[in-house]
């Protein structure tokens, strides 16, 4: 099986309310000078055959409207 | 005409959607004017399309995820809730279901589909309506009454608004922001897709152009965020929900008549 990993995160310009909630919360817990902070998953997988996985991103673990996805293969 | 309420594994409006229907049509059978602001003297052949409902087989019933045979219904509602706990995104494991390809295939044959809240959220990730509903703006979760204005989108469900009409609806989500990348939101506001606006000031999730429901270019498939099933009896405040529960058949009737 290969180890693959999927990184998944909201497209460019759409506004990440999760993101910046956690931005928001920085100053109040002393950090300072962070920014653009923008909160996406990773889906860690074993697959027999990678080829398929690109299909699962678009079908399923990300939503192409708005999300973009990178597939990291690990080992295999 | 007889309504299927789909039901996930983490589904929790059918019940209320199940008596919104029931009462819709009880309504639209026994009174002149439907109760939810109706437009209009509701034809005398709805009686006919609502059916008899003493008998069960007119009754709304539940449609388990799991069933793929709606030969026995007229028109769908895909409620609200946490569908298969709403993992990875909101409606996305849902629309893998058995039901949901029996709906797709059930929409694709004209037939009327309404997706509430959650319900909007499967309709589009299945495709079926266009856009994608995001974490509110505020990241919290909204439970109010609020005004929407019905858009000018030609659907039989909203057979019984006037277009520009304002209704009185609960919000109740956290993660209803409407959103379409430009060309696509170009699209659905060309094409008249909007069914319904938040009234002005009211918006509150930072859906674009003010959105809460859309449907598609058929007309057949509506969703919106807010919850038209928790409007149709006095004591929660508003009937204003009713009429989107008699719209097809309104529709219907009148196209028979």
């Amino acid at each position: 099986m290969i180890q693959a990993r999927v990184l998944i995160r909201p497209k460019e310009g759409i506004l990440d309310a999760q993101g910046k909630a956690v931005e928001g919360a920085l100053p109040a817990l002393g950090f300072s000078g962070i920014e653009h902070v923008r909160i996406g998953r990773i889906v860690e997988l074993s697959a027999s055959d990678t080829d398929q996985l690109d299909e699962l991103c678009q079908k399923l673990l990300a939503n192409p409207l708005i999300e973009d996805y990178e597939i990291e293969t690990i080992s295999g | 005409m007889r309504w299927g309420v789909l039901q996930f594994p983490g589904s929790c409006d059918e019940r209320d959607a199940l008596n919104a229907c029931q009462i819709a049509a009880v309504a639209l059978a026994t009174e002149p004017r439907g109760a939810g602001g109706g437009v209009g003297e509701a034809p005398s052949s709805a009686r006919n399309v609502v059916g008899d409902l003493t008998d069960p087989a007119s009754s709304p019933r539940l449609v388990w995820h799991e069933e793929t045979d709606l030969s026995d219904v007229d028109g769908i509602v895909v409620p609200g809730g946490f569908s298969y706990g709403d993992y990875l995104r909101a409606g996305a494991i849902a629309r893998f279901s058995p039901a949901m390809t029996a709906v797709a295939e059930f929409a694709a044959a004209g037939g009327p589909v309404l997706g509430i809240c959650n319900g909007f959220q499967v309709l589009c990730e299945s495709g079926l309506l266009p856009g994608a509903l995001l974490t509110n703006e505020r990241t919290r979760f909204i439970c109010r009454q609020g005004d929407l204005i019905v858009g000018d989108a030609d659907s039989p469900f909203l057979s019984g608004y006037e277009p520009g009409q304002r209704i009185s609806i609960p919000f109740k989500h956290q993660s209803g922001r409407f959103f379409a990348p430009p060309e696509l939101l170009e699209e659905i506001e060309s094409n008249n897709q909007v069914a319904f606006r938040y009234a002005p000031g009211q918006n509150p999730n930072g859906s674009l152009n003010d959105i809460a429901g859309v449907t598609n270019e058929a007309g057949n498939v509506i969703g919106l965020m807010p919850h038209p099933e928790h409007a149709v009896e006095a004591f929660a405040g508003s009937t204003d929900g009713l009429a989107l529960f008699q719209g097809p058949a309104i529709a219907a009737a009148g196209a028979g008549a």
